[in-house]
């Protein structure tokens, strides 16, 4: 479905001479039909670029991406507007239209392509049954909470019934419990409807329950690909070892409470866990967003 | 109680026709301003170094036609478009008289209100939306003009203001209002009492419209 050939993206600094940044170098991976691939790998690893290579908001500097058997990489005009078109994508920040009600970000896909609008709410709100939000289909994305606003953003993302769904880091703005309800609605949606989707996390636990292969990247390089349960129970790099040694020391001190421990945690990253008491609050969720989460 | 009935005999139809020129004249004025204005200030967000189609030059050019606009007097502006106002309405007297120098004020300082309020879009909504596979076009007004609507609604009110207090000054090619009342009457006549009459509306005025977007914007943002 998706085949990534020796990608490469580098950052020009005009200011400095010479000075290139590698955000990726000569990644490969295929994603077969229907799979959930996994991308994990520290903050700064390039997990973002690589995502916004394959629906080409980041041109590549080198290398291939094909979709469907088509090479994609030097689209263009109408046909990149198509392919984009074809994926959905989801948000860390989920990207609501805060200006429209629930039920007119989900047609907003489907307004580009000029569907009529009785065709558009119906495929509507048919998504958001799917995602069991029905009832907030006048509320404004402001009146919800961050995983009601995550649904809305998935049933956004499905209104073109795409092939394929891109997810940027989906649930780093949530708490445990509702990140496994996003998980979950992903898993169903990816068995129910067949859409393969590219998941980025830097959340092992993540990668862990809805992935059935991972691929882990460090500095803009490929380290790391296989079936998940393989990966994570015999790590060969690393990269790929610090990731999950952090989450051992990291349960193990869940369990302590230590204060000193707890804070060594914060800092490491896996902040998934670490706000695990957090509940879910509906207005202040999207301020603390803007604040620069 | 007499005094004030035996004032608004006397000069209440004058009062009443200067409310209304100045009302037609800083309405029309603003209303051309953002025809013109929304799309420079469009054109500068679009084309600026992190927009979606970043051209240098253009985008330089067009901040320098911006501040330029904005860096001339009006009263000169005023005098030095005299020739221009003929060719566009035919007179440079009254309110079409004034309606043009007006615009071609206001157009510039539209241009960068637009583009602030275009700059507060949350760039991430523009990704979300080109990852659906919109079109630049879709993009400027669906998600740019749409999302701002409340803060352009908040600079219209602004710009109104802006182009009431330039309108006074329209007075001097003859283009009636309260302002030119003001001067005219209190200034070169020495009638306070008219003068107080014509500023006390120019303040209620003022304020009307400054509530009246506010509370409209209020209403419209669902943030």
């Amino acid at each position: 479905m998706i085949q990534i050939e020796h990608l490469s993206k580098t950052y020009h600094n005009p200011s400095a001479s010479g000075d290139a940044h590698h955000a990726l170098h000569d990644v490969s991976f295929d994603i077969a039909d229907g799979e959930v691939f996994g991308i994990i790998g520290a903050s700064g690893a390039g997990k973002s670029t690589l995502v916004r290579c394959v629906n080409l908001l980041e041109r590549p500097s080198s290398g291939r991406i094909i979709i469907d058997g088509v090479d994609v990489t030097g689209f263009t005009g109408k046909s990149l507007l198509e392919l984009r078109a074809g994926m959905g994508m989801i948000f860390q920040s989920f990207s609501l239209f805060q200006q429209r009600t629930v039920l007119q970000n989900v047609t907003f896909p489907l307004e580009l392509r000029h569907d009529p609008k009785a065709h558009r709410e119906a495929r509507a709100f048919e998504l958001l049954e799917l995602v069991g939000l029905t009832d907030k289909a006048k509320s404004y994305p402001a009146q919800l909470s961050g995983g009601q606003q995550q649904r809305v953003a998935i049933a956004r993302a499905l209104a073109n019934s795409p092939k394929i769904m891109l997810c940027d880091e989906a649930t780093s703005a949530l708490d445990t419990r509702t990140t496994a309800s996003i998980l979950a609605l992903l898993k169903d949606i990816n068995q129910k409807l067949g859409v393969t989707m590219l998941v980025i996390t830097h959340a092992l636990s993540v990668a862990d329950k809805i992935c059935d292969k991972v691929a882990v990247i460090d500095k803009g390089r490929l380290v790391e690909m296989g079936a998940t349960a393989q990966v994570f129970a015999n790590p060969q790099s690393n990269v790929t070892k610090e990731l999950l040694d952090s989450r051992i020391r990291l349960a193990t001190a869940a369990l302590s409470e230590e204060p000193a421990v707890l804070a060594t945690i914060e800092a490491s990253g896996e902040q998934d866990l670490a706000r695990s008491g957090a509940s879910e609050e509906p207005r202040g969720f999207g301020a603390a967003e803007r604040k620069g989460f | 109680m007499e005094a004030v009935l035996a004032f608004f005999n006397q000069y209440g139809a004058l009062l009443a026709q200067g409310t209304l020129d100045t009302i037609v004249m800083t309405g029309l004025s603003t209303l051309f301003a953002y025809v013109i204005g929304i799309p420079l200030g469009v054109l500068v967000v679009v084309t600026g170094p992190a927009g979606l189609h970043p051209k240098r030059a253009l985008n330089a050019a067009l901040g320098w036609v911006l501040n330029v606009g904005r860096s001339i007097p009006f009263i000169i502006l005023l005098v030095a478009l005299i020739p221009f106002t003929r060719f566009i309405v035919g007179t440079s007297l009254g309110v079409p008289g004034a309606v043009v120098p007006l615009v071609v004020a206001a157009a510039p300082f539209v241009g960068r209100m637009v583009e602030q309020s275009l700059a507060e879009v949350d760039g991430g909504l523009i990704e979300a939306a080109q990852s659906f596979g919109a079109s630049t076009w879709h993009i400027v007004y669906k998600v740019f003009l749409r999302e701002s609507l409340p803060s352009l609604v908040r600079g219209a009110s602004i710009t109104f203001i802006t182009l009431f207090g330039y309108s006074a000054m329209a007075g001097t090619v003859g283009a009636g209002g309260l302002g030119d009342i003001a001067i005219r009457y209190g200034y070169q006549r020495y009638q306070d009492d008219v003068m107080i009459a014509a500023v006390i509306l120019c303040v209620i005025l003022v304020q009307v419209i400054q509530s009246l977007g506010g509370l409209i914007a209020r209403k419209m943002d669902k943030r």
